[in-house]
């Protein structure tokens, strides 16, 4: 097909008419935005009604969901999935910020060299330092238990046995993602004029008296923004699990992500997998919600 | 008492430094194990205590590694899904960034909602029908749909439109009286003043790609299409001739490629985090 010169030429002006240019410019965007979000979402709720038998799929209701509250594999990677938010991401996120804190002590020399040794854990692919700790841990010849047992401890099988497996996996994450929210924290610790810390320390304030009655109010927003997205990514854990434990033993750290694949991608059973995701979308939506409310009081 | 707030202080360096330390030795170490792992045998890496320093066996345990997995292929697998995907983001997301940022039309108050509210989504609520939706358009078992669905990023949006905001609105209205048309003013007075922003978005894309694991597993079925977490997860998931050697070089060779990107893009990859927001 041949397009006369004109017409190209009236199609480029009106393309760059005021009044269009915006709307072809986001046209990808949201044609992508409704390809492959608004519509899975949508589609995955349909889903969560359905089942499939026989060669169709044929809605039925609830049943999905009443199955899944009966289920006490689900109930295990919901217990599990909220021991590790409720242990690890508070670990983290203060362990991320005194680190912040201390890499901003006005008298430490070589910034950059911390800031950057620490954050490098969270370039990693997470099957990649997975994969390294996995052998870290190892339980007869890791070196973790090597350091153990010449401390004159006993040596813990990590994985073979349901609190070393969950343990292992919370120190992992918290290797991997630390440095990543202390990037975070420093950036609004920078935010804090200097002022105030001055007029404090004129005050008499201490350390400890900076830290908890200036630091923490001033950088309160950022801590709630990397609590959210902790609390979003623990939710989702899948990668370390896969890697370290195969969500074992007896079922001890498996997590709703890796609940989710193994109904959907290893037995197949989309509306189920569909149903346990939805879950998910709920429990994501109340823990932000309370973490809103957290802040304001 | 002068004397014994300055005691005190100095302690309190002490103990900032040897925390600070040690914090970065952890950080640290398990990169060195990986590295010096890939040059030992499976024996020296189960010892006790293990082997700490570099052996002579790097050759070896490639020769090995190559049996097991075609290392350029693999290379190549994950460089065209990372390559390809920063590419496509990089273009729609700043033209989305930039409308969303600096034009007024009907629908912009509920796109930018819209995409602020999914970022609450967790994707893997996403990854069933995305499957089924491959399924439908012959797309499982390649790299476009590894690529496709994974550019619905509202993260990246989101980090173009907050960079777009600080551009002068001033330069794009006066390029438009110069008679500059929009698409003009776009791609030769906008873009190229955004270019921390675009560093931080190119380095963000790309990794988050590479790093990859849970779709490209669900999508890719044959060894020939894996990209390096799925390749890696499958060299540790079977279970004869296991070789932590082996796995350690497989990992390095995974890993270096980003180390490299980050210690020469170190200020892109900190912005990225942030949100783009590009500081010294």
């Amino acid at each position: 097909m041949k397009r006369g010169k004109g017409e190209t030429k009236s199609l480029w002006r009106r393309l760059n008419s005021l009044k269009n240019f915006p709307y072809f410019l986001i046209a990808p965007t949201v044609i992508i935005f409704v390809v492959f979000m608004v519509y899975p979402i949508v589609y995955s709720l349909i889903l969560s009604f359905q089942e499939f038998k026989h060669g169709t799929y044929r809605f039925v209701g609830l049943k999905n969901y009443i199955v899944l509250f009966k289920d006490p594999i689900f109930y295990k990677a919901l217990m599990n999935t909220f021991f590790y938010l409720i242990v690890q991401v508070p670990i983290m996120i203060g362990l991320a910020l005194i680190i912040a804190v201390f890499v901003e002590e006005k008298y430490v020399k070589g910034k950059a060299f911390w800031r950057t040794s620490i954050f490098l854990p969270s370039i990693t692919a997470l099957v990649a330092y997975a994969l390294v700790f996995k052998v870290l841990f190892n339980g007869d010849y890791g070196l973790i238990n090597y350091v153990i047992s010449a401390l004159g401890g006993d040596k813990v099988q990590w994985f073979y046995s349901k609190w070393p497996a969950r343990f292992s996996i919370i120190i992992s994450i918290t290797w991997r993602w630390t440095g990543y929210n202390m990037i975070i924290l420093l950036a609004g610790l920078q935010a804090i004029p200097e002022s105030v810390y001055e007029s404090a320390a004129i005050d008499g304030a201490g350390f400890w008296k900076k830290l908890t009655y200036i630091t923490v109010p001033m950088v309160k927003p950022i801590l709630l923004f990397t609590t959210i997205t902790s609390t979003i990514g623990t939710l989702q854990l899948f990668d370390e699990p896969y890697v370290l434990t195969q969500g074992g033993p007896d079922y001890a750290t498996i997590t709703i992500g890796q609940y989710l694949y193994n109904n959907g991608f290893v037995y197949m059973n989309f509306g189920y997998a569909s149903a346990i995701g939805y879950v998910m979308v709920f429990i994501i939506g109340i823990l932000s919600v309370l973490q809103f409310k957290i802040k304001d009081n | 008492m002068v004397n014994d707030t300055k005691k005190k202080s100095r302690i309190g360096h002490v103990v900032i430094y040897i925390f600070l330390a040690i914090t970065t030795f952890i950080s640290i170490f398990p990169f060195y194990f990986m590295f010096i792992s890939g040059s030992n045998t499976n024996k020296d890496i189960l010892s006790n205590p293990p082997k700490l320093s570099f052996g002579p066996y790097l050759a070896e345990n490639f020769k090995m590694l190559s049996e097991r997995m075609d290392i350029l292929l693999t290379t190549y697998n994950t460089l065209f899904v990372s390559i390809v995907y920063t590419l496509l983001a990089v273009f729609i997301y700043s033209a989305a960034g930039y409308i969303l940022a600096k034009f007024n039309f009907v629908g912009r108050t509920v796109i930018f909602g819209f995409i602020m509210l999914s970022m609450m989504i967790p994707t893997q609520v996403l990854y069933v029908p995305w499957f089924k939706m491959m399924i439908g358009a012959g797309m499982t078992d390649s790299h476009w749909g590894v690529i496709l669905p994974m550019l619905a990023n509202s993260f990246g949006v989101f980090l173009m439109r907050q960079n777009m905001l600080s551009f002068p609105t001033a330069l794009i209205e006066a390029a438009r009286i110069d008679g500059s048309t929009e698409t003009r003013t776009f791609f030769s007075i906008v873009l190229p003043n955004v270019k921390p922003a675009l560093g931080a978005l190119v380095i963000y894309m790309f990794t988050s790609m590479w790093n990859n694991f849970m779709w490209p597993l669900i999508i890719l079925g044959s060894k020939t299409k894996y990209t390096f977490p799925v390749a890696l997860a499958m060299l540790d998931g079977n279970p004869t001739n296991k070789n932590y050697a082996v796995i350690m070089l497989a990992t390095s060779i995974a890993t270096l490629p980003i180390l490299i990107i980050f210690l020469i893009f170190q200020k892109q990859f900190v912005a990225g985090v942030m949100g783009g927001s590009v500081k010294e």
